[in-house]
């Protein structure tokens, strides 16, 4: 672990119980991260399902997903591509009420977050339920701009970033874990910031 | 399958490094023995303070994988702590941690026919790219197109030219053509027999890219994306 000559912390001591290891605070600025085209998905036409191990598959409309009681995250998110950005707003559902309607069935335990791009990811199930996952599509009050996953993203606060898909549209439920897209391509199956695990091994 | 774990943090030490414009570097590194990578991988580089302060950020590599040199082009970004130190501190011998290659979406497989259509610093994985197919044998697997302000503003401008990159200036006349980025009907006659289209760049330059690649008719799954810079908005 080498001193690297001539580099000193230019950036003051960050807040360790709010900065995960690696991470530095972006600030105002929200980069855009994504390996795909952006789609045009305009929110009348978006759809939800969630199927796969569940004694009820459902898919919702737009206006049907705005039926549900609405439920805001308040809190900081994390990339892996090592910024984080404190104090965001963002404003949907809680997944938990799609999977009251849906009813997982007792041999799913993890999830695959399916994107109209053909994007994956894959969660376990604990992971998104008990109030830490979200279905939103505004962010500090204003509809989610479509580079960051309009109308609809998935939202995962407590993991790296990756794992809060862009223009979800589909959860499915699965008995076994398998590894959607970064997950092939090198990323951690889990993403725990706190635990660093960015890449495959970590 | 389970891909293999990524290698661990290794040292890379700089044996030549130079400012091919004037907001960039470029380094030119030795690893001990590291693993071969494909064209469009990168590494991670990290710095590490006195008080074990550490920061790192993903670079592009723009050698390919038979150089004996890992080589990146880095664009000094205002305030950017790991940039900035790259631009202006660091010297030929100086030692700093890496890891890689990371990354198998934005990589050529070396077979596919490809168009790179890129902008600015993005130049740099279409530079590692074109490197391999000439090396291979065939140069024509890798068609670029390139946005810059001018020619003095693009890295590997001339390199590109002679493996014979069309490019668009967008603050320079050149040759009768209006300055200003691609237009539809120039990338057209590019694609043809194209596979698979990379565009790298800025976030602004890589809305533009995947806007005009669509509109050109290629398929959005035909279609890979690497941004960088510090905002989208």
């Amino acid at each position: 672990m080498p001193v690297t000559r001539g580099f000193q912390r230019r950036r003051p001591e960050p807040d360790r119980g709010r900065l995960p290891p690696g991470q530095y605070d972006t600030g105002s600025s929200w980069p855009v991260l994504t390996a795909e085209a952006t789609p045009h998905q305009p929110a009348e036409e978006w759809q939800l399902g969630v199927d796969g191990l569940v004694e009820a598959p459902h898919t919702w409309t737009w206006s049907e997903l705005h039926a549900f009681e609405g439920s805001t995250y308040f809190g900081d998110i994390h990339c892996v591509t090592t910024w984080s950005k404190f104090d965001m707003t963002f404003t949907g559902i809680s997944v938990d009420d799609l999977l009251a309607v849906a009813r997982p069935t007792s041999e799913a335990a993890f999830v695959m977050a399916h994107s109209v791009t053909g994007y994956t990811t894959n969660l376990p199930l604990a992971d998104v339920t008990g109030g830490k996952a979200w279905i939103v599509w505004s962010v500090d009050g204003k509809p989610l701009p479509r580079q960051h996953g309009g109308p609809v993203r998935l939202l995962v606060p407590h993991l790296y970033f990756w794992k809060s898909a862009k223009w979800v549209s589909r959860l499915e439920l699965m008995a076994e874990d398998r590894p959607g897209f970064w997950e092939q391509n090198g990323y951690h199956d889990r993403g725990d910031p706190w635990l660093e695990q960015r890449y495959q091994g970590d | 399958m389970a891909p293999a774990p990524l290698a661990a943090w290794t040292d890379g030490r700089i044996i030549e490094l130079d400012h091919p414009t004037p907001t960039t570097v470029r380094l030119r590194m030795h690893v001990d023995d590291r693993p071969r990578h494909l064209p469009g991988q990168h590494y991670l580089i990290r710095l590490r303070a006195p008080d074990d302060y550490t920061a790192q950020r993903s670079y592009s590599l723009a050698s390919d994988s038979d150089d004996p040199l890992l080589e990146f082009l880095v664009e000094r970004q205002p305030d950017g702590e790991v940039s900035e130190f790259l631009a202006d501190v660091a010297e030929v011998g100086d030692v700093l941690e890496l890891r890689g290659p990371i990354g198998r979406w934005f990589v050529w497989d070396t077979t596919t026919p490809v168009l790179c259509l890129v902008g600015g610093t993005g130049v740099v994985p279409a530079v590692a790219m074109a490197r391999t197919a000439r090396r291979l044998g065939r140069p024509d697997l890798v068609r670029v197109a390139a946005v810059g302000r001018g020619p003095d503003d693009l890295p590997y401008a001339r390199e590109l030219e002679k493996h014979g990159a069309a490019f668009a200036w967008t603050r320079t006349e050149a040759d009768g053509r209006p300055a200003g980025a691609f237009t539809r009907d120039e990338l057209e006659p590019l694609l043809d027999g194209v596979e698979l289209a990379f565009a790298c760049g800025s976030a602004r330059f890589a809305s533009y890219a995947e806007e005009l690649l669509l509109a050109a008719g290629v398929d959005a799954g035909a279609i890979r994306v690497e941004r960088f810079g510090p905002t989208g908005g």
